[in-house]
Parts: structure tokens; C-alpha cells; sequence
């Protein structure tokens, strides 16, 4: 199986309300595949039922050829919480050293870790004292430091400088031509330009699961926004929300190749 | 359980620890502060012939109930923190097992509880002269016990709560009730029955009974053997529901 991630039938309930909608979905391997959609849409709810910390109502979720959560793929996952998961009371490079020693890793790959997010200059600092980008990218070196299989990242360049987050998205690029399979979440369309593949999703449903370009030549036009926008009218133009055979509400360009 | 996760977990929490300078500060000065205060309240009330002085009697046992009452606070914040900070969660998604972080903790504050009370112990029988039949080592070790006690009864109540306001609320709620019947302000075999019954199932008894062994007798006795023996297993229990309650998925 080639896929990293396989999702079927996902149904999830949170708080009394359904989050997600009977979601089915995959994630090619050693590719950077974007979570598109507005706040609220069910995102992070996905990433958690991936990395198995989601109490799932029913469907599957299959990663790297097991079920999520398995005890094995706690060390081939890496997860990069939204809202930065380190220990404020702990400087950048305590933090980065301890998440490696989980996985079995010494002090050089925690230190490459945090140079590879540019922290290298405030590594004795303590992450209390940082700002809210730098935090952000000392939660990422956290996630990175075991050089994990599979990535997940929710919404990792937010609050990134423009540089920053363009240094970034070449390094997942970089990560994913090493091999490793990459999903990242963000809000911001003109991030899913950068991705191999792209997941769209809206109100729990899947909108679009297909390339950046195939997206476009579905929609007609050539900008991302303006895409997914005419297809979430589209499918609320076809009575509401079009559920396809396998629950993936009006798959755009079935005929759209990979893009290069 | 992994060695090396665990080692590094218990270093982490201490680096915390070691980072927040007050919180050292405190955790070390306001015992003696304390212990001074007791010095001075009783110092003027003549010892009943035959029994220790009011200074001894109550000191002994408060140097068992600082590391109690101030670790099972520090555990429930601290634990609180890894949930609502989400670190809790995405440790849950790493090679660490539950009880890596669990024992963890256990070791850590266990380590810290052991500094408070030796520096404790140190203030109460040099400066302020208290008297023990038996040696200050026990005293200390039962202290060492009550600080883990408390770290797992911390680490078990976390998991009942969702703001900081509620975790400090169970301070009264588990460390009061077993303060009030422990034997200190009236022995417990004048009790009700019915109190006597609820004090017997309660760890903090024992370990006041324990100390009570030390205070009175030159040899550790059996009972003290015994009152210890039954607070560390109250530890194991409280950690193995800690275990139970820490789950990996959440809604």
C-alpha cells in the first residue's frame, strides 16, 4: 500500500456536535500534503483522529499501514500541536533535547533540530521569554527533533515572517524529496500552492482531494481562492452537501494527473 | 517503562523545577518559617510530665505533612499545565509510556519533597533542639513517603480537573479531611467510631502514626514497618488509577 495515511468513513462527535461527516481520504507517501479550509472546519479534529489521540465515533483511520494510534507508530510519527506544545519553563534547546531523548535521540540531533527552524540564536532562551513565532517554530523542532516517517503539522507557519515561512515550506519540501510524508494544515489559501496534493475541507466534509493544478482546471480559474470558493458553491448549488460514493463530496478533476 | 524515557523525564521535570528560582526558594524557606512559628507559640507552655512537649509532638508530625501538602499541590498544578498546554498530549503521541511519565513524577517530586524535608528536619532538631526517641533518617523517610503519596494522589485528582480554580480546590477536599483525623488535634482512638473508621482507610493516619512510632520509641517497630509499608501501597494504588484515568484519546 502506497498510501501513508488512509482514511474511511470518519465520523467524529466532539462536545455533542458531529465534526467530522463520514470523511474519506489518503495522503500519498513522501509528498507535502495541505489540510486547507477556514477555522472551525474539522482540521485539527483530523489530525488528532491520525495521530490517535481522537476519540474516533466510527470509521477507519490507517497509518502506515496500521491503525492510528498503534503503540508502533508512536515512534515513527512526529505532531505538531496549533497552539505550541512546549514547556514554557524550559529554554528552546531543554525542550528540543528532551522531545529527542523520547525518541531515542542524543544532543547533536535535538541541536539540528532547532537550527533547522532558525532558533540556533535563542537556543539557551527560555521559551516563556520568546515570541509567539518563535515558539511556534521551538513546538516544530519538537516535532521534527525524531526524524519521524510521517508529519503532522497543524497550521505550523502561522505568525512566521514572510521569509521565514517561505525557508520553512522549502524544508518540508526538502523532508518530503528525503522520503518522509508530510500533512500540513493552515487556513491560508495561498499556502496550498505550495503543497504536492491538496485536502480541502468545509463544515467536516471533503471538498476537494486532488492537485494544486487539477483543483484549478476543476474550477476554471487560476487562483486557489477563487477555486475552492466556486466549488463550495457548486456543491451547495447540487442540493446541499454532495456526498460521493465514498463520502467525498463532489471529487474535482478525477482526470487531473499529479502535478510536477 | 524505558530507562532512558524515564530518566529524561524525571530530569525534565527537575529542570523546571530548577528553573522556577521562587518556587525553590519557597519550597525550602517556608517550613522553618513555620516550624519557627510553632517554636515560639508553645514556647512558654510546660511539657505534661512523661509525655514530649507540645513543640515536639506537632512538629514531628508537620515534618511529615510539609512534602504531603505541598506536593500533592505543586503535582496537581503541574500536571494541569501538560494538560491545558497540550504538551500532555502530544507527549501521548511519543514512544513514552504512561508510566515514564507518571513515575516521573513520582521520582522528581519525590527527589524534591526529599530536600524539603531533610532541610526541615535539619531546622527542627538543631535549631529549634526537637527531641525523638528515634532517629531523624526515619523521620526524613516517612516524609520522602508522604511527598510520593501526595504526588500520586496529585497526579490521580488531575485527571478530575479541567481549570486551575478546581485543582486548587482539591487540596481541601483530599489533603483537609485526612489533616483533621490523622490523630493530630485528637487521638484517634478517642474518635468516634464512625470518624475512626473513615481515618483508618485514609494513607495520612498511617504515616502520623509512623512518625508517632519514631517520636516514642529508640528502634523502628513493627507498627512503624507496617504504617509505612501501607502508605507506600496507597501509592502504588493512587498511580495505578492515575494510570487507569490518563488516557490517551480524548473527545
Amino acid at each position: 500500500m502506497d498510501d501513508a495515511i488512509a482514511v474511511r468513513d470518519l465520523v467524529v462527535d466532539r462536545g455533542g456536535r458531529r465534526v467530522l461527516h463520514g470523511i474519506s481520504a489518503t495522503v500519498p507517501r513522501g509528498r507535502v500534503t495541505g489540510l486547507l479550509g477556514p477555522s472551525g472546519s474539522g482540521k485539527t479534529t483530523l489530525m488528532r483522529a491520525v495521530v490517535g489521540v481522537q476519540v474516533v465515533g466510527s470509521g477507519t483511520v490507517t497509518v502506515l499501514g496500521r491503525p492510528a494510534g498503534s503503540a508502533e507508530l508512536r515512534r515513527r510519527v512526529g505532531y505538531l500541536t496549533q497552539a505550541p506544545s512546549v514547556y514554557a519553563d524550559l529554554t528552546v534547546r531543554e525542550n528540543a533535547r528532551y522531545f529527542a531523548a523520547l525518541h531515542g535521540r542524543g544532543h547533536a540531533d535535538a541541536d539540528r533540530a532547532v537550527a533547522d527552524v532558525g532558533l540556533a540564536p535563542a537556543a539557551s532562551q527560555l521559551v516563556g521569554a520568546l515570541s509567539g513565532g518563535q515558539r511556534s517554530r521551538a513546538s516544530l523542532a519538537c516535532a521534527l527533533v525524531g526524524d519521524p516517517e510521517l508529519i503532522i503539522l497543524d497550521e505550523p507557519t502561522v505568525g512566521q515572517d514572510p521569509v521565514l515561512r517561505a525557508d520553512l515550506w522549502t524544508r518540508f519540501h526538502e523532508l518530503a524529496a528525503a522520503g518522509r510524508t508530510l500533512l500540513v494544515s493552515s487556513h491560508v489559501m495561498d499556502e496550498a500552492a505550495r503543497c504536492d496534493r491538496l485536502l480541502l475541507i468545509r463544515e467536516g466534509r471533503l471538498i476537494a482531494d486532488d492537485t494544486p493544478d487539477a483543483v484549478r482546471a476543476a474550477a476554471g480559474v487560476a487562483d486557489l481562492d477563487e477555486a475552492f470558493l466556486r466549488l463550495i458553491r457548486a456543491g451547495e448549488a447540487d442540493a446541499g452537501p454532495v456526498t460521493g460514493p465514498n463520502g467525498t463530496a463532489g471529487r474535482v478533476g478525477a482526470a487531473g494527473g499529479e502535478a510536477s | 517503562m524505558n530507562p532512558r524515557i524515564l530518566a529524561a523525564t524525571t530530569g525534565r521535570i527537575l529542570r523546571q523545577l530548577r528553573h522556577d528560582r521562587r518556587t525553590v526558594a519557597l519550597l525550602v524557606a517556608v517550613p522553618s518559617v513555620l516550624l519557627a512559628l510553632v517554636y515560639y507559640m508553645y514556647a512558654d507552655q510546660p511539657a505534661p510530665p512523661g509525655q514530649p512537649s507540645a513543640f515536639d509532638r506537632i512538629a514531628l508530625v508537620m515534618l511529615g505533612l510539609f512534602p504531603f501538602i505541598v506536593m500533592f499541590l505543586v503535582t496537581s498544578i503541574a500536571m494541569l499545565r501538560e494538560r491545558t498546554t497540550g504538551t500532555l498530549e502530544r507527549l501521548l503521541t511519543t514512544p513514552l509510556a504512561k508510566t515514564d511519565l507518571l513515575f516521573g513524577y513520582g521520582i522528581a517530586f519525590g527527589l524534591a519533597g526529599a530536600v524539603q524535608a531533610t532541610i526541615a528536619s535539619a531546622v527542627a532538631y538543631w535549631l529549634f533542639d526537637l527531641d525523638t526517641a528515634g532517629s531523624s533518617g526515619l523521620v526524613i523517610m516517612v516524609a520522602v513517603l508522604n511527598a510520593v503519596l501526595a504526588v500520586a494522589l496529585g497526579l490521580f485528582c488531575s485527571a478530575f480537573a479541567r481549570t486551575e480554580f478546581q485543582a486548587v480546590q482539591f487540596m481541601p477536599v483530599v489533603v483537609a479531611p485526612q489533616l483533621l483525623l490523622c490523630g493530630l488535634f485528637v487521638p484517634r482512638g478517642e474518635m468516634a467510631g464512625w470518624l475512626q473508621a473513615v481515618s483508618d482507610v485514609l494513607p495520612l493516619s498511617y504515616a502520623v502514626e509512623a512518625l508517632q512510632e519514631v517520636g516514642a520509641h529508640a528502634e523502628p517497630t513493627g507498627t512503624m514497618w507496617r504504617d509505612a509499608a501501607v502508605v507506600a501501597g496507597a501509592t502504588v494504588l493512587a498511580l495505578v488509577l492515575a494510570a487507569v484515568t490518563l488516557r490517551r484519546r480524548s473527545g
